[in-house]
């Protein structure tokens, strides 16, 4: 895979092309504090023995500690730094630079052969791979990735899709997230179920320091009891020459071990997931652990009986650590970004609904939230508190992912312990789901990919009063009266049911088939729809693994980069960071860089202007 | 989270009570189903774990002219949530502790479930005893763990209402809601006179000082 990089701050550095001549990059000195300051040291992550045992924490999800939804003191970011119109033209040209910087360093002597670096040498005449690829890139209509089966008959250009042999890990991939059997007693399934195992791409286990089993994703406790037995023998080996196991490869498999006190937490992975996007989901597990438990009741247990089975504890939880998993499984932009997606709503209405919350508040209320399936309509917090993106992905996780909650009915009272807000007490949290259609609005129900409807609105009033039921309830009761009566409720259905726009239609005529865009300052995320070029499970997944590489290149260096462009056969894919926002974007590979970049510039400044409608602005503040 | 009675004074002579439920059990033993059933006449083979608790809402009528309303909690069997448990059944009127009649050891859990209510909670609670399930055995006999005779004569001595239900196919789920309201005290929200209509006159609906009819309703 080609692709290049420029780094911010070092202009005349380039580490990549060391023996050409770099071509001069447009300086951006006002950034250069900034990035000093935010630059976030990243572990080496693929080394087999972790380096940094001084810092076993890695700054991942926590580590944004963030003030997610609250600006007060938060990084306020100046737009004026961003792209104001003044500035836009200026950064167009940078972007052009780095694909003519892209060729030189890729191919001094044949520009146009440097684009599909992934052909063999000995196919280096253009004709060649023009023939070969030609009615792939010219195709618009295809999706991305469909271009990648169509050449599949060239072992040549195996590597160059992101996960090499596509149909084969197709068919894996539609049967990942299904049970396994269950060995019999006479274990005359022995061989199936252990084929089936070990042909899951992904795993997720978690045992105690003790080696006792926790968690496993995939297969009962017969099943996992040897591969404990070996990852147990593993990490004691390199704790006990305090040096403890952080990642490691094996073949085509990604080995993520994060531990936490009295758990070790593994993730293995075939999907070409980086160790840190890995990391962060095993710190979301533990984070999920944590909030049904709290700490100080864990570190008792174990404290009290080093060998005490956690599963009991945790029973009635799996399914919330599944669906976890699962949703890592199948691309979670949320978790890549440590963000959340907020639901598009006109200003207006957006303060009418804060407006609302506040006027209906009661005493016992800590947060309030309104949430439209898994998007963030509104917000209702105390001036002093503000919510951690981590916490409230497990909340949704709860009541949008896990079937639980939703399936049983009525309204819920549900003692739990958000971990990044304090992670030694219970808060109770009151939700409530509305029906999907009222006063006449009709919800669309949509498909997500998992097959869940959408159109699910959830009120979740969050307290530190064990006995508020009745009172949130009331709260509840008021909030629903009010909303319906000034519209706001018909306004979040509408919203829901429009669902994401498509590329197109936020800027006709784009050749970008998706994006996600990050305001950093919010916390918040919005992308583009997944269709039409991204309806199929798979599809989504190998989006979000270019997103995920994008993420890990943009991240994972000690100087931090401004823009990292990647190109394969299949597809062009950009990544852009400025202290106010993170752009991931991708387009068909037929795209020319000046093009991309220029669809970029406009989605960034078409971001900039609908600010208060993609986000949630500080939400209401009491 | 008191329990409201209203008085019925309505023209018709119809009277409206409300009662609070609580629904008590080891994990897994279909409270949930249960519910659903009573309250949505509905049922989904597969169910995860309850988080927390639930909180819904059913009105039936005993006839014409009575109504009743019950608020239930519908409680997560697992241990951790045991210390919340007395917030759900402190003030109320009536609880359903649920076994699972394939599973021995789901009995012994409601035994000690009917105990600590009647230490417990609300002297005058009405504690019916549901053996669920009971779809599974009527499929394959050899999967019941707890015969009926035992549960009923153990319902008896505790002084219990008694069913084995099913929430799968609905049986005996109305039967023992109905049961209950029957058997709570109806009588002081409203003259006993509206009742002349002489439906089922051997039912008292007053509060019953011996468990010995609590086996009435036993249909099995």
């Amino acid at each position: 895979m080609a692709n290049n990089t420029s780094q911010e701050g070092s202009p005349q550095l380039k580490p990549d092309t060391s023996e050409e001549t770099p071509p001069p990059l447009p300086p951006r000195p006002e950034n250069l504090t900034f990035l000093a300051g935010s630059g976030r040291p990243q572990s080496s992550a693929g080394s087999v023995k972790g380096t940094q045992r001084g810092s076993l924490r890695p700054s991942l999800l926590q580590s944004k500690a963030t003030t997610a939804l609250s600006l007060e003191g938060s990084g306020q970011y100046t737009h004026g730094e961003t792209i104001s119109g003044s500035s836009t033209p200026s950064r167009q040209p940078s972007l052009a630079n780095i694909g003519y910087n892209y060729m030189r360093s890729a191919s001094d002597v044949d520009d146009t052969a440097s684009i599909r670096s992934a052909v063999p040498p000995s196919e280096s005449g253009v004709g060649d791979v023009e023939s070969l690829l030609g009615d792939v890139v010219t195709e618009r209509d295809q999706t991305a990735f469909e271009s990648v089966a169509s050449v599949r008959q060239d072992p040549g250009l195996f590597e160059e899709t992101l996960f090499g042999d596509a149909a084969e890990l197709e068919k894996e991939f539609e049967t990942e997230l299904d049970e396994i059997d269950e060995l019999k007693t006479d274990g005359s399934n022995q061989e199936s179920v252990m084929k089936a195992w070990r042909s899951k791409l992904k795993h997720y286990l978690i045992l105690s320091s003790a080696g006792k089993p926790i968690y496993s994703r995939h297969g009962d406790d017969h099943l996992i009891t040897n591969y404990i037995g070996i990852i147990q023998t593993i990490i004691s080996f390199y704790n006990s020459a305090d040096d403890p196991l952080r990642s490691f490869t094996a073949g085509d498999a990604r080995f993520a071990i994060l531990s936490r006190g009295y758990l070790n937490l593994v993730a293995i992975s075939r999907l070409h997931e980086s160790f840190s996007e890995l990391r962060a989901q095993l710190e979301a597990l533990y984070m999920q652990i944590l909030s049904t438990l709290t700490l100080p009741n864990m570190e008792r247990m174990f404290s009290s009986r080093p060998s005490t089975d956690l599963r009991r504890p945790l029973q009635g939880t799996e399914s919330l650590l599944s669906a976890l998993a699962d949703g890592f499984t199948r691309g979670s932009p949320s978790t890549l970004l440590s963000a959340l997606e907020c639901l598009k709503l006109r200003k207006a209405h957006r303060n009418a609904i804060n407006n609302t919350l506040l006027k209906c508040r009661t005493p016992s209320l800590l947060y309030g939230l309104i949430v439209a399936n898994g998007r963030l309509v509104s917000v209702v917090r105390p001036k002093k508190h503000s919510l951690h993106p981590g916490d409230l992905h497990l909340v949704f996780n709860m009541l949008f992912e896990a079937g639980g909650v939703k399936a049983g009915g009525g309204e819920n009272w549900i003692p739990l312990c958000l971990p990044g807000f304090n992670n030694t007490g219970y808060l109770y949290m009151y939700v409530s789901f509305l029906s999907a259609s009222r006063d006449g609005v009709e919800v669309e129900e949509r498909r997500t990919a998992d097959g869940k409807g959408e159109g699910e609105v959830a009120i979740i009033f969050i307290s530190a009063n064990k006995e508020g039921f009745f009172e949130l309830r009331q709260m509840r009761n008021d909030l629903i009266e009010q909303m319906s009566k000034n519209g706001s409720l018909d306004h979040i259905l509408e919203s829901v049911s429009q669902g994401r726009s498509s590329c197109t239609d936020i800027l006709p005529g784009t050749v970008l088939r998706h994006f996600l865009y990050k305001s950093r300052s919010n916390v918040q995320y919005c992308m583009s729809s997944y269709d039409p070029f991204f309806s199929t499970p798979f599809s989504r997944r190998r989006l979000l693994s270019i997103y995920g590489d994008l993420h890990a290149q943009l991240h994972s260096r000690p100087v931090r980069l401004k823009i990292h462009y990647t190109t394969s056969t299949s597809y062009v894919a950009l990544a852009w960071s400025s202290p106010v926002f993170e752009l991931y974007c991708v387009a068909p590979a037929s795209t020319s860089r000046a093009a991309l970049a220029q669809a970029a510039t406009a989605l960034v400044n078409w971001a900039k202007r609908s600010e208060e409608r993609l986000f949630l602005i500080g939400g209401a503040v009491f | 989270m008191a329990a409201r009675m209203q008085q019925g004074g309505r023209p018709g002579g119809s009277r409206f009570a409300q009662f609070k439920l609580v629904l008590l059990g080891e994990s897994a033993v279909g409270k949930v189903s249960l519910v659903l059933r009573f309250v949505k006449d509905q049922f989904d083979d597969y169910r995860e774990s309850t988080i927390g608790a639930a909180f819904l809402t059913q009105t039936i009528a005993l006839d014409e002219s009575t109504t009743v309303k019950f608020e239930i909690w519908d409680t997560a069997g697992q241990e951790r949530y045991k210390s919340l448990a007395p917030m759900y059944y402190r003030n109320a009127n009536c609880a359903v502790v649920v076994y699972d009649i394939t599973q021995a050891s789901s009995l012994d859990k409601a035994k000690a479930w009917v105990k600590e209510l009647q230490r417990q909670a609300n002297e005058n609670i009405i504690i019916a005893l549901a053996g669920n399930k009971l779809d599974l055995v009527s499929a394959d006999p050899t999967k019941r763990a707890i015969p009926a005779e035992d549960a009923a004569q153990y319902a008896r001595e505790a002084g219990l209402l008694f069913f084995e239900t099913s929430a799968k196919t609905a049986d005996n789920v109305r039967e023992l809601f109905t049961a209950i309201a029957r058997k709570l005290p109806l009588d002081q929200a409203g003259p006993r006179s509206i009742r002349s209509a002489g439906h089922r006159p051997g039912v008292d609906l007053r509060p019953e000082s011996s468990g010995t009819q609590g086996a009435s309703g036993c249909n099995c």
